[in-house]
């Protein structure tokens, strides 16, 4: 009952917080904010190990009701995790209760309405990391989609609205693909299942119930559908070449949204890739292990080469992001212990990492209305501190060891290299820990170019000392970034508990 | 202990509207002078309310379902769980139009008539429900219709009522005589009209090219009443003319009203597997109907300026996915069951999310915003709960699971799979993603646009904020609750398919 009573707090929150007015809607919905974070901190208190929840394990704080007794497949309320679903769950409540605190210097208009979409965006967080039948994962999948159309469109910048309407357009084409896609799949299975039980439709996939469907055999529907399912969450992690709208939303968004879109909303795409096409459909994936471990190494690379051209501060670590994202499939295509596990723990250091970054980047603009690299040199003098954190921030994406970044990349560095799947492995993973120096190399520059150097600033405005509120998440998230590098295996052990079953999936037991 | 009810009572929810009607017309003829809304609404409501509290009842005890159906009146009424299930959603709907009409009239004369009219209207349409004789059907047809019109021209100084009732008068007299010559043609064949009567000798005909005729004119007549093409021109005109709680009325309600008689006539006095046998394929004929119905409504409403004729295509393509619960019939029927229930429970989902998005209109005229999507710019700085409300709402009706719209849409296309229709689904799936794009237009409109400075919204009508937030209300605590409508659908279903 843990997780049904988070999400109610954070759902009935939201409605609280949108009828509040504007002046406290902040304070509360930081209060309201802690309800689901000290929830799921107690739940990864009280977590045992369970193995991995689609492939046989036993879902920890289960709950599971009938919902629509609708024939042939009922729809269930089947919620749980497992060691790779809590440690993003725990992540999702730390990075809003955050991005909740860092909002409040800069949103100043329509406050109430602001946090409660945070608070709903919360909410489909949390439920697309713990629900098990699909038709209640997609509710929640879809949910997440609606606060973030709006607070790109509302509280964004200049090229808002555009930016917003890509964003929407992009996911909602892939929602669509990928739903076709599964429930396909749940057809072409037949008498075999007879709820939306992702676990069960897990085990009667790789029992071989699988039936022909609409004129195509077993194995092209199953090709078919994992091309579709594959495609749909691509969007969302993004993968080049579907990436395009990452940049814009990021851009266009204030810097607490895209501390939560950076952060939570691109880890639901790894996510599902990990749950759907790596775990459901690990067969299909490891015949077309090579296709996929080329496209993750051009994300790694492109992301990266993308990231150097550019000026724009949140630009920088929106294109880096694709880079990051791109060594989470690397990891996962390697069906090895430390390629899944890596990629999984990456999705947690990243989450924070970037978050760390978007925030840092909001600080600044918040204090020099802009983001431009060329604008403004030598803020080392003015802002020491937070340009401390920026420093820190950039060494831990460029993978500084006893830095969480370090551990996961190099876990998945390890598990790609010794990778029976992919042919040639350690011939890909060379080429994709190329991104690595290219990331040091855009981060340094745009370091030296804003931070370092005699004090100059395009825009005049007079730099005050940031107020605490803005300076107090930057620490948080990177004592957290420095205690998950010293000691990954605060979340690594479940992890690895959880990912296990997947690596031996691909014969690495 | 347990005691029975009189079989005449199965009809209580009927016989209450109709009272209600005529207790509206004595306490508008005893003060004719004064103009009395909260007494004349109060009364409204509280028969509306009433009639769904005691259909609701019956649907929980099991009244006249699971193969147990009432029949009154030497088999010209039946009370069946259908009956019943569309019993709810037209008092729910003409509940919520009330509420929202006391504050749309409350300053023009005749409110008596007014929601005497919207009363009959009702009546009309829960006797479609339960009409069980072609005969019956088409009385109940013109005691559901002629209000209508009435209602549509209801402000007789505006133009454009006046002309949008007489185009839907003329359209609604011209399908009328069709519908009545199909009657007469199915009558000349079978030599009866009971529904169960004609299905019993449907088989034995000489004549199989004039029964042919009769059922195609049949179809015509529903699609006329639902709204389907090709008879859907009338309604953006109807719905863009009339006083907006009324179009509300006429393109949730009405439209059901016309599926529900659509349902009864053609699976109980036509069974699809006698009729194949004919050589009368009407299921192909709602097929092509379907498809062209979901095709037209949702392209033509993605080119509309105008909110209101917006809407209104919505409701045709709306109309499209229901009559996906007749094309995906198959014989033999594994799953026909299945597909009418599903659009069962599309209908009554439809009626909320509709109702709510057209009184959110009718709360923007009540402000003077104006027409297009460019007026609604902005709202939700000044409106913000009526915008939450219809963004709800509005979502829903895209299929978004963030009401009861999005699992009524899936079990249509699941069923429609089922039963071997993929494209069927198809279709509905792809411009059901296309919707999204209109109703997103206005939601960008309200929410993201600033707003001009020239309008003031410093009035909150009452009656139609509480209908918008309970229209939105049902369509949410329709996703979580959505199984009690599932599982009453599929008793209803079977019942008429045994």
């Amino acid at each position: 009952m843990l997780i049904e009573a988070m999400l109610l707090v954070t759902l009935v929150g939201a409605l609280v917080v949108f009828a509040s007015p504007n002046r406290y809607a902040g304070r509360l919905a930081f209060a309201i904010s802690l309800l689901p974070l000290g929830i799921s901190l107690w739940l990864y208190h009280r977590f045992e190990a369970v193995g991995n929840i689609f492939l046989g394990g036993d879902p920890a704080f289960e709950t599971r009701a009938i919902w629509i007794d609708l024939q042939p497949y009922a729809i269930e309320w089947w919620v749980g995790v497992d060691g790779i679903s809590l440690p993003l769950l725990v992540l999702a409540t730390i990075l809003a209760t955050l991005a909740i605190v860092s909002a409040w210097t800069p949103i100043d208009e329509r406050e109430s309405q602001f946090y409660g979409l945070i608070l709903i965006l919360e909410t489909g967080l949390i439920g697309v990391f713990v629900a098990l039948d699909f038709i209640l994962w997609f509710v929640f999948w879809e949910v997440v989609l609606i606060p973030m159309y709006l607070l790109i469109g509302i509280w964004g910048g200049p090229r808002r609205k555009y930016a917003a309407i890509k964003f929407f357009v992009y996911t909602n084409v892939a929602s669509l693909a990928m739903f076709i896609g599964f429930v396909a799949i749940v057809f072409g299975l037949g008498d075999a299942v007879a709820t939306f039980g992702m676990p069960e439709i897990t085990a009667a996939l790789h029992d071989g119930q699988l039936g022909a469907l609409a004129g195509l055999d077993a194995a092209t529907l199953k090709l078919a559908a994992f091309l579709a399912i594959f495609a749909g969450f691509a969007v969302k992690v993004p993968m080049v070449p579907v990436h395009t709208w990452l940049p814009d939303a990021h851009v266009e968004a204030p810097s607490p949204v895209s501390v939560l879109l950076a952060g939570v909303l691109l880890k639901m795409g790894t996510y599902a890739l990990l749950r759907f096409n790596f775990t459901m459909f690990d067969d299909v994936a490891q015949q077309l292990a090579v296709p996929i471990a080329i496209l993750a190494v051009i994300s790694v690379i492109y992301g990266a080469m993308l990231a150097l051209a550019q000026s724009d501060l949140k630009r920088i670590v929106a294109y880096s992001s694709i880079s990051s994202m791109g060594y989470v499939i690397l990891g996962l295509v390697a069906y090895t212990t430390y390629g899944v596990g890596g990629a999984t723990f990456q999705m947690i250091s990243h989450g924070l990492i970037s978050g760390l970054m978007f925030m840092v980047v909001g600080v600044i603009y918040n204090q020099t209305h802009t983001r431009m690299v060329g604008d403004m040199a030598g803020l080392a003098d003015r802002m020491p501190v937070v340009v401390g954190v920026f420093v820190a921030g950039a060494f831990a994406y460029m993978g500084l060891p006893l830095m969480s970044g370090f551990a996961a990349e190099f876990m998945i560095f390890y598990g790609a290299f010794e990778s029976t799947v992919v042919p040639s492995a350690p011939l890909v993973t060379a080429v994709a820990m190329f991104g690595i120096v290219i990331v040091a190399g855009y981060l340094l520059w745009a370091m030296q170019q804003s931070l370092f150097g005699p004090f100059r600033l395009e825009t005049d405005e007079p730099l005050g000392r940031a107020p605490i509120q803005d300076i107090a998440p930057l620490f948080v998230l990177l004592a957290l970034i420095i205690l998950l590098g010293v000691d990954p295996d605060i979340f690594v052990t479940m992890i690895q508990d959880a990912a296990d079953p997947v690596a031996a999936l691909g014969g690495d037991t | 202990m347990t005691y029975q009810l009189a079989p005449w009572t199965a009809i209580a929810p009927m016989l209450v509207l109709v009272i209600t009607a005529m207790v509206l017309y004595i306490v508008d003829s005893i003060y004719p002078e004064r103009e009395h809304p909260q007494l004349l609404s109060g009364i409204s409501v509280a028969g509306t309310v009433t009639a769904m509290a005691i259909a609701i009842w019956y649907l929980a005890a099991g009244t006249g379902q699971h193969g147990g159906e009432i029949v009154l009146f030497w088999d010209q009424l039946v009370v069946d769980g259908m009956a019943l299930f569309f019993t709810v959603i037209f008092t729910a709907v003409a509940s919520l139009v009330i509420v929202a009409s006391y504050d749309y009239v409350r300053a023009q004369p005749h409110q008596g008539e007014y929601y005497s009219l919207l009363l009959l209207a009702t009546t009309g349409m829960a006797l479609m429900a339960s009409a069980n004789s072609l005969v019956m059907v088409f009385i109940a047809l013109e005691l559901a219709s002629l209000p209508s019109y009435a209602l549509v021209s209801y402000l007789k100084r505006n133009r454009g009522s006046v002309e949008a009732g007489l185009k839907y008068f003329l359209l609604g007299a011209l399908s009328s005589t069709i519908f009545l010559y199909g009657i007469s043609l199915v009558y000349v064949e079978t030599g009866v009209l009971q529904l169960t009567a004609i299905a019993g000798t449907v088989g034995e005909i000489e004549n199989v090219a004039i029964l042919g005729f009769g059922v195609v004119l049949l179809i015509l007549g529903f699609a006329f009443k639902t709204a389907s093409v090709p008879f859907h021109f009338w309604a953006p005109e109807a719905y863009e003319g009339a006083p907006t709680p009324i179009s509300a009325f006429i393109s949730s309600a009405s439209k059901a009203a016309g599926f529900v008689i659509a349902f009864r006539v053609l699976i109980e006095a036509f069974p699809y597997e006698v009729l194949l046998e004919l050589g009368i394929d009407w299921v192909l004929m709602i097929q092509v109907i379907a498809v062209a119905t979901m095709l037209l409504g949702n392209f033509a409403a993605a080119v509309q300026e105008n909110v209101k004729r917006m809407l209104a295509y919505s409701s045709i393509g709306h109309a499209g996915y229901a009559l996906i619960g007749l094309a995906a019939l198959t014989n033999p029927g594994g799953t026909n069951d299945l597909v009418l229930a599903a659009a069962m429970m599309h209908l009554l989902v439809y009626g909320f999310m509709n109702t709510g998005a057209f009184l959110f209109v009718a709360l923007g005229e009540h402000w003077g915003v104006g027409r297009t999507f460019e007026d609604y710019n902005g709202l939700a700085t000044q409106a913000p709960i009526a915008c939450v409300a219809v963004t709800v709402v509005l979502l829903s009706l895209a299929g978004l699971p963030v009401g009861g719209g999005f699992l009524s849409k899936y079990v249509l296309f699941m069923g429609a799979v089922s039963a071997g229709f993929w494209w069927l689904a198809a279709v509905g799936a792809v411009v059901s993603a296309l919707s999204l794009f209109y109703y997103a237009r206005l939601l960008k409109a309200i929410w993201i646009e600033s707003p001009p400075s020239t309008r003031v919204v410093d009035e909150y009508p009452v009656g139609l904020y509480t209908a918008i937030v309970l229209a939105a209300l049902l369509t949410v605590v329709l996703l979580p609750a959505f199984f009690a409508v599932a599982e009453t659908a599929q008793i209803a279903a079977v019942d008429l398919f045994a």
